[in-house]
């Protein structure tokens, strides 16, 4: 007897999350040169720094801030992926979108514009890692990492940079928001960039900044973007600190979309009035 | 009047724009630091209509006369300053998925699709965007791309097609939602006459398929008196006219045409009207509409006629009439 099986129908917005998926990887396939050659752009800004504090570790006696050169190399080898997973719809992109009309066509569909950019950067992350790993190969050969990961920081790495990429999709969406009130935000944009370069772990280890910038870090949104996903990854962080890094994840995606909830409000409502 | 009730309706709708001004020149840029001067622009003013379930509506005006701001008004693109919107029971501004889901809105000059894409990945989109079952999504795009001729063009990438075979698989894109109002602003802006011809019969063809209601902006006559029965002409913000489209040229067209073949072509018809052209043996001369009949009778006595002919004027004419009596 042949029994009928009916496939499943995915819910409707998992079905939409993996089509844009599927469309990002196909269209920036197409970018591969570009691509590759953005890719090898950004890789200058973490070697620089590697070499740089490599070679104050190596001055120092073979440590600065608890790091030896080899545990450096491992903190920004890990860097360049959390670093392609970040990367998110920019504040700049906004000013573009509403110039040339681009909103205005996401406003008639009846999804949320953030879920197309969740999921076609989304997409794009799987081009970017295939493309990520022969570099990442190349840089372990050169820079000779140490890292140990044990099975639980490895899961803890992983959801961590999921936190990553909506901590700093929901930020960048409010910053980029802006844009429906005036129209030249760009000095605002880069003092919002500076503070993540330097709270975030971006620029170095939050362990080497002065105690009264770690302090400030905890406050704010950046590490969870950027030092925590590595830390849990080449630190030596106790599993309740992995729980509460994951746990503070949780709380700034949740107050990232209440304020992309609060600030498209208003600014839809403003861009309704004025139009473009 | 359909049992359903109109599918649109508008009423004393106004829309207000504050636009910043300030005159040329540095000292006036270097003022506009401290006081910035702004002026209100009506854009539109105290319009209503409404406009039944099937209907197929021109929206006629000049560059900037409100009606694309209308347009993007009923879509829910923009907010109304004052007035009363209703399309399909919802009011658009509000942008609720049910009725965002059966509308559509095509801009001639806006592009939708994934440029580097094939049309067919970005209808795979729309399938998605729209909740469309996946066989309703393959029976409307097959039949789509089959009324538009496009069964070639959507596997190459959308930046390697003409304007024309853009444009039909934007529409075809725009509506594989089977979308029940068809908001549709210079559909064929820009496209050689045969592409124009091609898409509006696409245009009659689906709304006699589909039963849907279509509002249409324009700038070729042609494409209104192809589709659309009833006209809606804006000036300036307000409606001059609202009716049948063969209506328009008795209400704004002054003038007549007549037309006259004569035995004799070296007879000066001067005294009888404005002379458009003259070519051999016939002529053709404007005339004021309240005298037409009076005129032709003079032309036949007078003159040794072969034939007569009255016409309205094109209905270009007219409209430039209406414009130019509205201002």
């Amino acid at each position: 007897m042949v029994v009928a099986v009916r496939p499943r129908r995915l819910p409707a917005i998992l079905d939409f999350y993996l089509t844009v998926m599927r469309t990002a990887v196909q269209e920036q396939f197409q970018y591969r040169a570009a691509n590759y050659a953005y890719m090898i752009g950004m890789l200058a800004e973490p070697v620089i720094y590697l070499v740089v504090w490599s070679t104050v570790a190596n001055a120092q006696g073979g440590e600065v801030g608890g790091y030896t050169a080899s545990q450096l190399a491992a903190y920004y080898i890990v860097w360049t992926l959390v670093r392609n997973i970040n990367i998110v719809f920019t504040p700049n992109g906004w000013e573009w979108r509403i110039r040339e009309g681009e909103l205005s066509g996401m406003l008639l569909r009846p999804v949320h514009p953030i879920h197309y950019d969740l999921a076609y950067f989304a997409g794009w992350k799987v081009v970017v890692v295939v493309m990520w790993l022969p570099l990442a190969v190349v840089l372990t050969a050169v820079f000779r990492p140490d890292l140990t990961v044990s099975p639980v920081e490895a899961i803890v790495f992983s959801v961590s940079l999921l936190g990553a990429y909506l901590i700093r999709s929901m930020f960048l969406w409010v910053l980029g928001m802006i844009t429906f009130w005036t129209t030249r935000v760009a000095a605002l944009y880069e003092l919002y960039f500076t503070a993540e370069l330097l709270l975030s772990g971006r620029l170095v280890p939050l362990s080497l900044m002065p105690p009264w910038a770690q302090t400030l870090a905890d406050f704010l949104p950046y590490r969870w973007t950027f030092g925590f996903p590595i830390e849990a990854l080449v630190g030596d962080l106790e599993t309740s600190e992995l729980l509460f890094g994951l746990g503070m994840q949780a709380a700034w995606t949740l107050a990232g979309a209440v304020l992309v909830a609060l600030v498209w409000r208003r600014g839809i409502r403003r861009y309704s009035a004025v139009g473009n | 009047m359909s049992l359903e009730g109109p599918d649109i309706v508008v009423g004393g709708l106004t829309k207000t724009f504050v636009v910043p001004e300030r005159e040329a020149g540095l000292k006036a840029a270097a003022r506009s630091l401290f006081h910035r001067r702004h002026r209100e622009v009506r854009a539109v003013d105290q319009i209503s209509f409404t406009i039944e379930p099937g209907e197929v509506v021109g929206f006629l005006g000049p560059n900037g006369a409100g009606k694309t701001t209308t347009l993007k008004m009923l879509s829910g693109l923009l907010f109304p300053t004052i007035g009363r919107v209703s399309v399909l029971d919802h009011v658009p501004s509000k942008r609720e998925k049910d009725f965002l889901s059966r509308i559509t809105l095509v801009m001639g000059n806006r592009n939708q699709l994934q440029w580097d894409l094939p049309a067919v990945d970005s209808f795979e989109m729309n399938r998605a965007i729209y909740r469309i079952p996946r066989p309703d999504f393959e029976r409307a795009r097959d039949e789509l791309v089959d009324l538009l001729e496009i069964g070639d063009l959507v596997h190459k990438p959308v930046r390697n097609l003409s304007l024309g075979e853009r444009m039909k698989a934007e529409i075809a894109g725009a509506l594989l939602h089977s979308p029940r109002i068809l908001f549709l602003d210079e559909p064929t802006i820009g496209l050689d006459i045969g592409m124009q011809k091609r898409i509006r019969s696409f245009i009659a063809e689906y709304n006699r398929r589909n039963g849907a209601t279509v509002l249409l902006t324009s700038h070729y006559m042609a494409d209104v008196q192809a589709l659309c029965k009833r006209v809606i002409v804006i000036h300036h913000g307000t409606i001059l006219f609202d009716g049948q489209l063969s209506a328009l040229s008795e209400r704004f067209g002054t003038h007549k045409t007549i037309e006259v073949t004569l035995q004799d072509p070296s007879v000066s018809l001067d005294s009888y009207g404005e002379v458009i052209s003259r070519d051999a043996d016939k002529a053709r001369i404007s005339v004021p509409r309240a005298e037409t009949s009076k005129i032709a009778a003079r032309l036949l006595n007078d003159l040794p006629v072969v034939d007569l002919t009255i016409e309205d004027l094109p209905i270009e004419d007219v409209i430039e009439q209406t414009f130019a009596g509205g201002s």
